[in-house]
């Protein structure tokens, strides 16, 4: 994308990147936010389950996984 | 209404001096904070574990004693990560702590649990509920992780900050818990006085909702008041569970208003006061919290690598469930032979003691052998019940869930019905217990009712006796025999999934199921804590399933003992003339077309107390000593020897295959429906299960026997 953002699900494993963009409608994306998921937040992609899906990300200091699905609608920048 | 949102007009922290009521604790705090661990040690077995009325989610009280001797009331309430609730569990925890449910009293002081060593987060929950201006206790535990993250906490800063005793706390070791009971015991506690700002934009709205709510306007609104104000704000469809009160219509009004002007001017109010709390978090943490050597890989992490790897992590998952699976058959095996032995000795015992008749007979036969027919399960249960405990316990549960999810998903469920559906092929009843894990309630419901579809420990002697038929001859390759058992249990895997994707697909529509789940580092578990929640369920079974199934065992007897057959007419069984034997005549034109007789048919009526009494019943009807049952070749012989009245043999390979089939589908287990009922809190889903399972065993048996016949198998 043009302003150097890029889907959550494209990130690789291990890199890490900067939360810039999360839906602002549905109750997960709510519940995301509350588990400290913020514009500005650092996430970690640990892993993708043994089957791609869902992953593993780490987020201040935790680990928590969500499906591609949601993590598609997450838009994040380079560190 | 208004009224729960009134400050006491008393101090706030001071014990009840009037009435002797026992000063009552809400414990909250995040999922895997280690919270029940604390309830464990604190409360010891002093616990009742009850449910909400109107809602099935445990309700755990407990007591202990304060420094003074004095008892003290603790309610566990279920862990959440935010005060708006997102599930039923979550507005349970939000409406006892309000006081808004009148059948538990309104906590008088909270203590708030935090892990330690993911504190930023543990704080968001932590702060909304020090803001309601309650008397409060924050714990910190697991400061033995934080440290081994070389998190550093200063708990007396945290303490001036909040205004509130903060408790350093092990609860696992048993640390800090002196420190905590003292805290607990002070006979004036301190609310907080601890606030997150607010956004400019978001202020005066707050006011405004909460002088609606508690109609006093124009003057600073109580923490409380404020408080709820906030939550109202930041709850989407708030989830509200039978039994509770609602905030006020008034503050409703108000906060509709707000939110569509905000609406309109695309303002997102609840990012805007997500982000406040987290500055405000980032603040605290900053001035309490010190970080050392960030960056290093931990032992959760070098653990995952292997358990959750493309190839190592299929091996791991299986290994432990065959381990699961290996344990509950080899271990369970000698306690079931005691059950069985302690029954017999205590029906001999009854026999030799009481005069011969009915009464005798209903006691031996009715009660003892029914009960005991599900009590030979309990072994089983409880060895499940230990390895679901342990699995949560030790963090590996979620791992699993992560593991299994795409499969899962494919059928519209997540991989949190893993290990219910797993445990279902040992017994139902354990898997639709531990279906509490998944939060989504159409999940949930999806996996209650295909579980016991999965063919369980009970439907073993049934397909054991139809191979014994099928087989007769004794050189038959053991493969044979235990590929034809393979094929019943695959039939009832694929049955359960396909019915998964049915009521996903149309009857239980909706939004499509999350995966937002937390993976918890690995923690050693304590053996104290997996042990009691063991009993703690076992307990529960026994006592709301124990009380139906000696109903059902009496009904059951009666059915098969009365009318007796008079002295002129005698036959070869008396079975055969009792109601149980004439309501097989009844059902026989029902199941003829399946191939059954009517001796099968009084099989099918008496095994729904329990499979596995389909084998003793056809003992019965057929007149088998009933001592010979470790042999099953006399039973086999006489099931052969089975004639229609026209001649045919009754027990073809047909009719072996297709009654494995049935038992295969059909719901025949009072204790299962029992459960169900509990877990789902009414009637409708128990018999809408009891239904479509019996209903489609028909069906398929139906169609397998008829087509069977007429390719000219039968």
């Amino acid at each position: 994308m043009a302003d150097g953002t890029f889907n959550l699900s494209d990130l690789s494993p291990g890199s890490s990147a900067v939360l810039r963009v999360l839906p602002i409608t549905g109750t997960s994306f709510l519940r995301l936010r509350e588990m400290g998921l913020l514009p500005g937040t650092r996430i970690k992609l640990v892993r993708r389950a043994p089957l791609g899906d869902p992953i593993e990300i780490e987020v201040r200091g935790y680990h928590l996984s969500l499906r591609k699905e949601e993590a598609r609608q997450v838009l994040v920048s380079p560190v | 209404m208004e009224k729960s949102l009134e400050q006491p007009p008393e101090a706030p922290g001071t014990l009840p001096r009037k009435s002797e009521r026992a000063v009552v604790f809400a414990l909250v705090g995040n999922p895997n904070c280690g919270k029940t661990t604390l309830f464990n040690a604190l409360t010891g077995l002093r616990q009742k574990v009850g449910n909400y009325p109107g809602v099935t989610i445990e309700k755990k009280v407990g007591e202990c004693y304060s420094q003074h001797g004095k008892i003290m009331r603790v309610i566990d309430l279920p862990g959440s990560y935010s005060l708006a609730a997102r599930s039923p569990d979550e507005a349970i925890m939000r409406d006892v702590l309000l006081g808004r449910r009148s059948d538990t009293p309104q906590p008088d002081r909270v203590i708030c649990v935090l892990d330690s060593s993911n504190l930023e987060r543990n704080l968001y929950l932590a702060t909304q509920v020090l803001e309601l201006g309650m008397p409060t206790i924050v714990v910190l535990n697991m400061m033995d992780l934080a440290a081994a993250r070389s998190v550093e906490i200063d708990a007396e800063e945290l303490e001036r900050k909040f205004g509130v005793p903060v408790v350093r706390c092990e609860a696992v070791g048993g640390k800090g818990l002196r420190e905590l009971r003292l805290a607990m015991s002070r006979s004036e506690l301190p609310a907080s006085r601890y606030q997150a700002p607010i956004p400019e934009r978001v202020r005066a709205p707050v006011t405004d909702i909460a002088d609606a709510a508690t109609r006093r306007p124009h003057t600073e609104p109580s923490p409380r008041a404020r408080g709820e104000a906030l939550l109202l704000l930041t709850e989407h469809d708030g989830v509200e569970v039978a039994g509770s009160k609602h905030a006020p219509d008034s503050a409703q009004a108000r906060l509709e208003k707000w939110t569509n002007q905000w609406r309109a001017e695309g303002f997102d109010w609840r990012g805007a006061l997500i982000g406040a709390r987290y500055e405000a978090i980032g603040r605290l943490c900053a001035e309490t919290m010190q970080h050392g050597g960030l960056g290093a890989i931990t032992m959760s992490d070098r653990i995952d690598s292997v358990l959750v790897h493309r190839v190592w992590g299929w091996v791991a998952l299986s290994s432990v469930m065959t381990l699961l699976f290996l344990s509950i058959f080899t271990f369970a095996e000698t306690p079931m032979n005691w059950i069985d032995g302690g029954m017999a000795w205590l029906s001999n015992t009854v026999r030799d003691v009481m005069p011969a008749g009915d009464l005798r007979d209903l006691i031996t036969n009715g009660m003892i052998a029914g009960v005991g027919g599900v009590v030979i399960f309990l072994p089983q249960i409880l060895i499940l019940f230990f390895f679901i405990g342990l699995l949560e316990a030790t963090g590996y549960m979620a791992r699993a869930a992560f593991i299994m999810d795409r499969l899962m998903s494919r059928v519209g469920l997540n991989g949190k019905s893993f290990i219910p559906l797993l445990s279902s092929y040992a017994c139902a009843i354990p898997g639709i217990m531990a279906t509490r894990t998944i939060e989504e309630p159409k999940d949930r419901l999806v996996t209650i009712l295909v579980a016991p579809l999965m063919s369980c420990s009970a439907r073993l002697p049934v397909y054991l006796l139809m191979i014994a038929a099928l087989f007769p001859v004794e050189q038959v390759p053991a493969f044979q025999k235990s590929g034809l058992m393979l094929l019943m249990y695959a039939l009832g895997t694929i049955g359960a999934f396909c019915f998964a994707w049915i009521f996903k697909r149309f009857l239980l529509k909706g939004a499509p199921s999350l995966m937002i789940m937390e993976l918890p580092p690995y923690r050693l578990p304590s053996l104290r804590n997996v042990l009691m929640q063991m009993l703690e369920r076992a307990v529960a079974f026994l006592r709301r399933a124990g009380t139906i199934i000696l109903g059902i065992s009496i009904l059951l007897w009666f059915l098969t003992t009365y009318p007796k057959p008079s002295a002129e007419t005698p036959v070869d069984s008396p079975i055969a003339q009792s109601f149980a034997g004439k309501l097989g005549h009844v059902i026989e034109p029902v199941i003829e077309p399946l191939g059954f007789n009517w001796q099968i048919g009084i099989g099918l009526i008496s095994s729904f107390a329990a499979r596995e009494v389909f084998v003793s019943s056809m003992a019965v009807v057929y007149s088998v000593d009933e001592d010979a049952e470790e042999d099953a070749r006399p039973l086999r012989d006489a099931l052969l020897g089975a004639r229609w009245p026209d001649g045919r043999a009754v027990f073809t390979p047909l009719v072996c295959l297709g009654l494995m089939v049935f038992y295969v589908f059909a719901m025949q287990c009072i204790s299962t429906t029992v459960v169900v009922r509990r877990e789902t809190g009414g009637w409708r889903w128990p018999l809408f299960q009891l239904g479509y399972m019996t209903g489609f065993a028909y069906f398929v048996t139906l169609i397998f026997h008829q087509g069977g016949r007429a390719l000219g198998f039968g």
